[in-house]
């Protein structure tokens, strides 16, 4: 029933900048951070060097890759094959697919526990979170959640596992030693995306259709603050925040305005709005790179992948990927 | 081809034996929704090749009490459902009588115009009436009514959509072929409203009244039909789709065929994918054994907004939830894009309209340029100085 990947022969460099001779970018390979994109729309996974800032590679993937993380030790990547109902597992060495584990019907986002072993998946049509082991491939739990469960997140001291459910609106809380809900918050519609703080104190939650990012205290479970943002020219309707980084010095919130095509950059500590900058088209998700100096961002509709600079707070450069962009996530270690 | 009428479904969604319940969910809520339907027989068409569901509407509205009744799990709430396939008029109002007495509050209505209005003048002020099936433009210019919500487009957003892609196309001069139905002739009266709004200019207007069967002839007789000087496309309405299939590629000139075939404005479509929708798309693959159409959307909207407020609420009072749909708070997330509302003049849900081909779609209006002060989805349909319902005020 499921297609099997092929192992293609790799796309060799593709849109090097010129100064960027191809021998040298070989060379510099192991050194340079390499960004993972998946293509939701070409089945495939584009790799950027975050060096040269182009496409060096695009491998051929499972149907719909949605999702995609990195092992804690950054040796694998593991891609959500949404249309093949499976995980895949991507070696980072040889860029081949190794492995694929059991994920429940159309998987769309997961999220790793820091023990490097649970990989919890929110099962878009089935309404369901399934926990799975990567190393003995055995499913722990099923937990049932709500209506269309899409946003993944496991706490940074790996107490709590947060599934988001799109028509449901709520965000629930999953306790990762009973792999049971303790905890439902309503939030606004269609909420999309969970992101911790470092010290797990504090979630961010964005709700695509409500238009509004809500603030979790974690400790007591309880929303403390809810944001709303208003683009300049852009009609309210189009502001619809999905993808949510922060950076580690609790500086920085960036938020992926989706249609209105636009990142907002917000205070982590006063949640007040810094700036909006203008990306490409349906900016859906965000990953920042090794140093935290460029924030990469997966534009949609425009196929393309924009780069801001973090200290400027500039939309620098936009890299041309394969067809709906969907996921990004950037190897420190690469 | 009558449906034979039956009592479809009476399943009770209790869900709350099997919820991980939170602490804050200790009550318990439940909510009645009645569906009642009835779809004339449309009679004899010349295309019977693909035959409509039976069951369009019902099995949208079913979705949204699952879609409900999982999310009322974690809240305490537990819907139930009864719908009715009716196959008259008699026996449509009769079940509403019957539901109303067993004490159901909310109803959803896919039925023609007549019909609704006559449920509505049984209906007193706790009750709260969901249109999902017509799309009579009168419904929301004069005979509005205050526990009347309309989640169907009316026919004026339907060829509003069309004006606005044929205008922002270009494609200025239109041949209009208008078959010989009530519903034809609503259709047709929309689109030279929305001609005139978008600047198009109807270089013919002529009516349908060949009754050969064009299987046999269509190459023959459309070419003359649609022999005119120059026109950009042809406008076919044809509502039940008796000749309209027969119309693309039989034009006088090589022109696109839009309107009720070809490439149509609609609620609702199979190639309809983006914003989640492939989700829901899926969802009710897996419940019907088919696609949603628009009659599915509708009611499945309907029934989608009646528990977004019991949710917010946590009471399912007809009043209360009126109050809350009209309100800044209540916005649907529908899969199309937009946060959907109701016009507080009408009621009526405002959303874009997907404009659609068999095999995919082509635009969704509205398109940008055609600009609004409140929101682009009121440039689709009868805005509040062009509609005399004030239900509101």
């Amino acid at each position: 029933m499921k297609t099997l990947f092929k192992h293609t022969a790799l796309a060799a460099m593709i849109g090097l900048s010129t100064q960027a001779m191809s021998t040298q970018a070989m060379s510099t390979q192991a050194l340079a951070s390499l960004a993972y994109v998946s293509n939701e729309k070409d089945n495939t996974l584009s790799i950027i060097d975050t060096e040269t800032q182009a496409v060096v590679e695009t491998i051929d993937v499972g149907a719909r890759p949605r999702g995609i993380l990195l092992s804690k030790d950054y040796t694998k990547l593991y891609i959500c094959a949404s249309d093949d109902d499976t995980v895949q597992v991507l070696d980072l060495a040889t860029r081949k697919i190794v492995d694929t584990l059991p994920s429940g019907e159309d998987p769309e986002q997961f999220s790793l526990h820091p023990n490097n072993r649970h990989l919890y998946i929110a099962n878009e049509d089935d309404a369901i979170v399934t926990v799975v082991d990567v190393e003995t491939k055995d499913v722990l739990a099923q937990i049932d959640v709500g209506i269309e469960p899409e946003g993944m997140a496991v706490s940074p001291d790996g107490k709590w596992a947060v599934n988001t459910s799109e028509t449901t609106s709520m965000l629930h809380w999953i306790n990762t030693e009973t792999f049971e809900i303790e905890k439902n918050i309503v939030v606004g519609q269609r909420p999309r995306h969970v992101e911790f703080s470092k010290d797990s104190k504090i979630a961010w939650a964005s709700a695509e259709i409500g238009g509004t990012v809500h603030i979790i205290d974690v400790d007591n479970l309880e929303q403390i603050h809810e944001m709303s943002f208003k683009v300049p020219g852009v009609n309210q309707d189009r502001v619809q925040p999905v993808g949510i980084e922060l950076t580690s010095d609790g500086k920085y919130a960036f938020v992926a305005l989706g249609p209105s095509n636009h990142v907002a950059v917000v205070d982590a500590k006063t949640y007040e709005v810094l700036d909006y900058l203008l990306v490409g088209s349906r900016v859906w998700q965000l990953d920042l790179d090794k140093n935290e100096k460029h924030l990469y961002t997966t534009n949609g509709v425009s196929g393309d992948v924009s780069v801001i600079d973090v200290e400027d707070l500039k939309v620098i450069k936009s890299i041309k990927v394969g067809r709906y962009p969907w996921g990004v996530v950037i190897d420190p270690t690469s | 081809m009558s449906v034979p009428a039956r009592v479809v479904a009476a399943a009770l969604f209790s869900l709350m034996a099997a919820a991980p319940l939170s602490a804050s969910s200790a009550e318990s809520l439940e909510v009645r929704i009645g569906y009642l339907q009835w779809v004339p027989d449309q009679g004899p068409v010349l295309s019977n090749v693909i035959p409509e569901p039976d069951d369009a509407g019902l099995r949208g509205a079913e979705l949204a009490i699952a879609d409900n009744s999982t999310t009322g799990k974690f809240l305490g709430h537990s819907y139930s459902f009864q719908g009715e396939v009716a196959d008259s008029e008699e026996a449509t109002l009769a079940a509403y009588d019957a539901m109303r007495q067993s004490g159901i509050e909310l109803f959803v209505v896919n039925a023609p115009a007549k019909t609704l209005k006559t449920i509505m003048e049984k209906a007193g002020t706790n009750t709260l009436v969901f249109n999902a099936g017509a799309r009579d433009d009168a419904l929301r210019t004069g005979q509005c009514h205050a526990n009347l919500l309309h989640t169907m487009p009316s026919y004026a957003m339907l060829t509003d959509a069309l004006g606005q892609w044929l205008n922002q196309r270009r494609w200025d001069e239109v041949f209009l072929i208008t078959g010989p139905t009530e519903a034809d002739k609503g259709w047709a009266e929309a689109f030279r409203r929305s001609a005139k709004r978008f600047g198009l200019e109807i270089v013919e207007d002529k009516p349908w009244t060949f009754d050969a069967d064009l299987r046999r002839t269509a190459s023959k007789e459309l070419p003359l039909f649609t022999q005119a000087r120059g026109y950009d496309a042809v406008v076919v309405a044809d509502v039940r789709g008796d000749f309209g299939e027969y119309v693309p590629f039989n034009t006088w000139l090589p022109r696109p065929v839009v309107g009720t075939q070809g490439m149509s404005p609609v609620t609702w479509h199979r190639v309809v994918e983006s914003w989640g929708a492939a989700q829901l798309q899926n969802r009710f693959r897996e419940l019907a054994g088919r696609d949603m159409n628009s009659e599915d959307y509708a009611a499945w909207a309907a029934v989608r907004a009646i528990g977004t407020a019991v949710a917010d609420l946590g009471s399912a009072s007809p009043g209360e939830i009126r109050n809350f749909l009209f309100s800044d708070k209540f916005q649907l997330a529908a899969f199309k894009g937009r946060k959907l509302s109701f016009r507080d003049w009408n009621g009526q849900l405002r959303q874009p309209i997907p404009l659609v081909h068999p095999r995919g779609l082509v635009a969704r209006a509205p398109f940008e340029g055609f600009l609004h002060p409140n929101t682009e989805m009121d440039t689709l349909g009868f805005d509040r100085p062009e509609s005399e319902c004030r239900i509101n005020d």
